[in-house]
């Protein structure tokens, strides 16, 4: 078939539009080429330029976050971010957001979103070791909610169980402020040896450009377009531009990639991702200061009569992008092929710093590749805080008619019932180095072939963002370097996933200001640097912006493997003790909106020098084997946390502490910086001791035993409490509750 | 006990196998590709290992039954070799032919990853001698296709040979008579849904499958 130039028609002010691009944008593009670029180049600066591409509404804010350390090997900018966890290895990771196809398509969505985050850390050099996904859908009764979960689930499932890396972790909510617009974000965590670590930069000119994988389609044009706009009635339309995964030919490249590792051939490597073709060739010549030239002939397709347009835009998966060195392609395509692959050279990098394609015999894109990748637009948008609320006083807040009752409507509720018909769909022990993994505070797995491991978990509270995006913001922070650390881990670094409405009402702008803050300001207290993450703007639809949701991804590092906790283990005749002091901070609790049916107050403050405080206090209790099992205390507060403890073991608590102030203020009021420990009387008592002397609050609440849960004005036998427990989600998938 | 592993297209047990193998005999086995034609010389056992061969596509196990490794196996297993297929490994067996029935979507035609209770249905074989007087154990289970089907002749057949090797004591996934796992006529040949290799970790405190490994270093003397 020969060149149609209808294919590649100029440029215009409505194409650009159409693009998503701005009217002032489209001028930019004018000035920066001295002339009217054409449907591909348009195409390829509308990608780039998208929000999702190019940060350009949260970048000037994402530089307040803290990036280094002494053990962050590479923070943001690459796929994925790297810290040294010793012995000359190095753990990688990222989460990512796939919130708008999940929307539209869940299974595919969902699924393309676990291929995608294993890319990002197998492109670096790393084995994909953990998986986990935090997941927010709309009020259980909107009609969607059901069919989303299930799709959702099972797309997650269904990629990450065939490539065989266990899902160990995540969380769920709920919440009507979802109903237009969910929230998937999937996490990866990898392992790599120090020494072979890739990264995207092309270095030289004349080395070749490899295409692997799997041959490009007509799917995903304009994805990342897609996802930097609101939705609105008509959005189940873009069906079309929601990609369909492939998680066998995903394992094949995950293998082909590290075997190829193995081989002195590569200088640069790169995944295609959201804008494929586009963002890969352009990012790793950018980085690298070199051009690129693709002959778009050489492209390994699916289809026929694809335009140079389609094939730079296509978000088809399951592919990436090599820079060789010069005489080692048949290495490459050697290893490839054993794998069943397709490879195909597609190109070489110039001295030009230009990005240009042939097609069919014609130059049918020659733009400078500046512009495109560091000199995208950047906004400052006004933005505006929130007004603080009230404080709300716990006496002020009715209490329950019975506080058993009340921890059974918790425990049933569905941001806290368990999630076993979930994670039960995933395979959570392939790799067999899994030590703990869904349910508890943070999962484990330890380093293949050692007896280190690594620590894992996603937080946020939602609830407190919307509330407060600084303190909330602050919160996920804390909350996730308490959740490693009530494993026995050292907090080493996070990744963040920002999801957001539309940065150009400055409402909205201001959560994304407010929350960035709050968590550099955590991050910074905590030695805990962001070192890799992603941004998801526009959630909304016909106007609606979703909860604040930054979602925060940690990793830990457990020096020995037998000296880990969690919340499962506790003993009949054990202690159980309270590490920090409870306040009854009711705002923003679940109690208030679960049983009050109240979404008010300020949330509970943070006081992150506490967290740290009590964080190195309970690692070291850890570390010393003094504790049978270890819970943080979170959403549902301080009896929501001895419930599932003692539903975990299938054993009854003797809660005889005598609760200051209100009863219900105590017992499900969400005051931060705490953690249940039980241990035997005489472990017991030197933790209470240490505690002391460091200055820290402790208090003895009971004993472990018989079958019930009971203090005074309250007694559920443990069955009860599994039933309310165990029973919501199945009821509710099964369309009975 | 001299043992290998085969690795056919996205295999995902495969490492896991290998490292119980290697904890359970002392070496790391060899790990096979399903494009060779021949076993190591001197092969004991062979493991075709759990994932999702060829995507699972067509039907589970189907393509990589077709392999040209699958027909040295076959030789293998007619000479009396020992042959050991979990989770994907077993529906590589039944699309092979080297062991009846087939396994189908589960019940509820969701995935599902958990520790399940098994029953020893038959301690008196090569792959269970060593649990001895014990009559049960947990182990998980990780798969979506693990409904056990053949027609009632056959199972008659199977359970009255004493071939019906393991038993769920809560069924998981709709399989005929609660079966996990059954052996061939010869005895040699078994396939299983859950996963012994996830349980043979003293590192891990997972230690319920060890037994099967022990009993096959015992048979193979």
């Amino acid at each position: 078939m020969a060149y149609d130039p209808h294919m590649n028609p100029p440029g215009s002010p409505e194409m650009a539009a159409e693009f998503g691009l701005k009217a002032d944008e489209y001028q930019l593009i004018l000035d920066r080429l001295g002339r009217t670029p054409n449907m591909t180049e348009l195409g390829i600066f509308s990608v780039m330029w998208s929000e999702h591409c190019s940060y350009k509404s949260s970048k000037k804010h994402l530089g307040k976050l803290p990036t280094k350390a002494p053990w962050v090997i590479c923070g943001p900018g690459e796929n994925a971010g790297v810290i040294d966890i010793g012995d000359g290895m190095a753990a990688i990771f990222k989460m990512e957001s796939h919130n708008h196809p999940s929307f539209i398509e869940p299974y595919q969505g969902a699924a393309t979103g676990v291929g995608g985050i294993l890319r990002d850390v197998f492109t670096m050099g790393a084995r994909p070791v953990a998986l986990l996904n935090a997941l927010r859908f709309g009020e259980p009764g909107h009609p969607k909610t059901r069919r989303l979960v299930s799709g959702v689930v099972a797309g997650i499932g269904g990629y990450g169980n065939c490539v065989g890396v266990p899902t160990v972790g995540g969380e769920t909510n709920f919440h009507p402020g979802y109903n237009g617009n969910i929230l998937v974000n999937a996490m990866c965590v990898g392992v790599a040896p120090q020494d072979k670590i890739f990264y995207s930069a092309a270095k030289n000119s004349g080395d070749t450009i490899v295409y692997v994988g799997a041959k490009t389609g007509r799917d995903g044009i304009h994805g990342a377009t897609m996802a930097s706009a609101e939705f609105d009635d008509a959005s189940e339309e873009k069906r079309p531009t929601v990609q369909v995964g492939d998680p066998f030919k995903e394992k094949l490249l995950i293998e082909a990639c590290l075997e190829l590792m193995q081989e002195d051939c590569i200088v640069a490597i790169q995944d295609m991702g959201a804008a494929g073709l586009t963002s890969s060739s352009v990012e790793m010549g950018g980085k690298g200061n070199v051009g690129v030239e693709l002959d778009m002939d050489a492209v390994p397709q699916r289809e026929t009569g694809m335009s140079a347009y389609e094939m730079m835009l296509s978000e088809s998966q399951e592919r990436m992008l090599l820079i060789l060195k010069p005489g080692r392609e048949h290495i490459a395509t050697r290893i490839v092929e054993k794998w069943g692959l397709d490879a195909a050279i597609i190109g070489r990098t110039t001295d030009t710093g230009r990005l240009v394609l042939n097609h069919k015999g014609q130059v049918v894109c020659d733009i400078p590749i500046a512009p495109l990748s560091e000199d995208a637009p950047l906004y400052d948008r006004p933005f505006q805080y929130k007004a603080k609320r009230p404080v709300l006083d716990a006496a002020s807040i009715p209490a329950p008619k019975d506080l058993g009752d009340a921890l059974l409507k918790l425990l049933a509720s569905p941001d806290v019932a368990s999630k076993r018909w979930i994670w039960e769909q995933y395979d959570r022990s392939v790799m067999g180095d899994t030590v703990a993994d869904s349910g508890g505070d943070a999962a484990i797995v330890r380093l293949h072939g050692t007896n280190r491991a690594l620590a894992t978990c996603t937080d946020v509270t939602p609830r407190y963002v919307s509330a407060d995006p600084f303190e909330g913001g602050k919160q996920a922070v804390a909350e996730c370097y308490r959740n490693l650390s009530a494993v026995g881990a050292l907090p080493l670094a996070i990744t963040d996933n920002l999801n957001f409405g539309n940065p150009e009402r400055p409402e909205i702008m201001g959560e994304i200001v407010g929350a960035i803050e709050g968590m550099a300001e955590a991050c910074r207290t905590l030695d805990f640097p962001v070192v890799s993450g992603n941004v998801s703007l526009y959630n909304e639809t016909n106007g609606a912006a979703i909860p604040p949701t930054p979602a925060i991804g940690g990793v830990g590092l457990i020096e020995d493997v037998t000296q880990t906790a969690t919340y499962r283990g506790m003993k009949a005749g054990d202690q159980v003790l309270l590490i920090g002091e409870t306040k009854s901070w009711l705002g923003a609790s679940l109690y208030l909106r679960e049983l009050q049916g109240r979404e008010e107050g300020a949330p509970p403050p943070v006081d992150l020098a506490l967290e740290r405080k009590h964080g190195e206090f309970v690692r070291t209790q850890i570390t010393a084997k003094r504790v049978s099992a270890v819970h943080d205390v979170s959403d549902g507060g301080l009896l929501v946390a001895l419930a599932e403890m003692a539903m975990a073991n299938q054993t009854g608590l003797n809660l005889d502490a005598a609760p200051g102030g209100p009863a219900h203020g105590f017992w499900f009021g969400e005051d931060q910086a705490r953690y249940v420990l039980t241990a035997s009387p005489a472990d017991a008592a030197k933790i209470a001791a240490e505690a002391k002397a460091a200055g820290i609050v402790c208090a003895i609440l009971g004993s472990v035993g018989g079958s019930e849960v009971s203090g005074a004005g309250f007694t559920v036998s443990v069955t009860a409490l599994s039933k309310a427990h165990e029973g919501w989600m199945p009821n509710y998938m099964s369309g009975a509750a | 006990m001299k043992s290998c592993v085969i690795v056919f297209p996205a295999s995902n047990c495969d490492r896991d196998a290998a490292s119980a193998l290697e904890r359970a005999t002392g070496k790391a086995p060899a790990m096979v590709w399903h494009k060779d034609a021949e076993l190591p010389s001197g092969t004991d056992l062979v493991v075709l290992p759990g994932g999702f061969s060829y995507g699972d596509y067509l039907r589970c196990g189907a393509m990589a039954a077709r392999e040209p490794i699958m027909r040295a196996v076959k030789a293998h297993a007619e000479k009396g070799g020992y042959v050991m297929g979990v989770c994907n490994g077993f529906q590589v067996l039944t699309e092979a032919q080297m062991l009846p029935g087939a396994l189908m979507r589960n019940h509820d035609l969701k995935f599902v990853c958990k520790d399940v209770e098994l029953s020893i249905a038959n301690s008196n074989t090569a792959f269970t001698s060593a649990f001895g007087e014990k009559r049960s154990f947990t182990i998980p289970i990780a798969h979506g296709e693990g409904n056990y089907f053949a027609d009632k002749d056959t199972l008659d057949r199977i359970e009255g040979e004493g071939r019906v090797m393991f038993r769920y004591a809560k069924n998981p996934n709709g399989a005929a008579r609660d079966i996990a796992g059954i052996i061939n006529e010869k005895g040699n040949v078994l396939g299983m849904m859950p996963h012994p290799e996830r349980a043979a970790d003293p590192a891990l405190g997972r230690m319920e499958g060890w037994p099967m490994f022990q009993s096959l270093i015992e048979a193979v003397g």
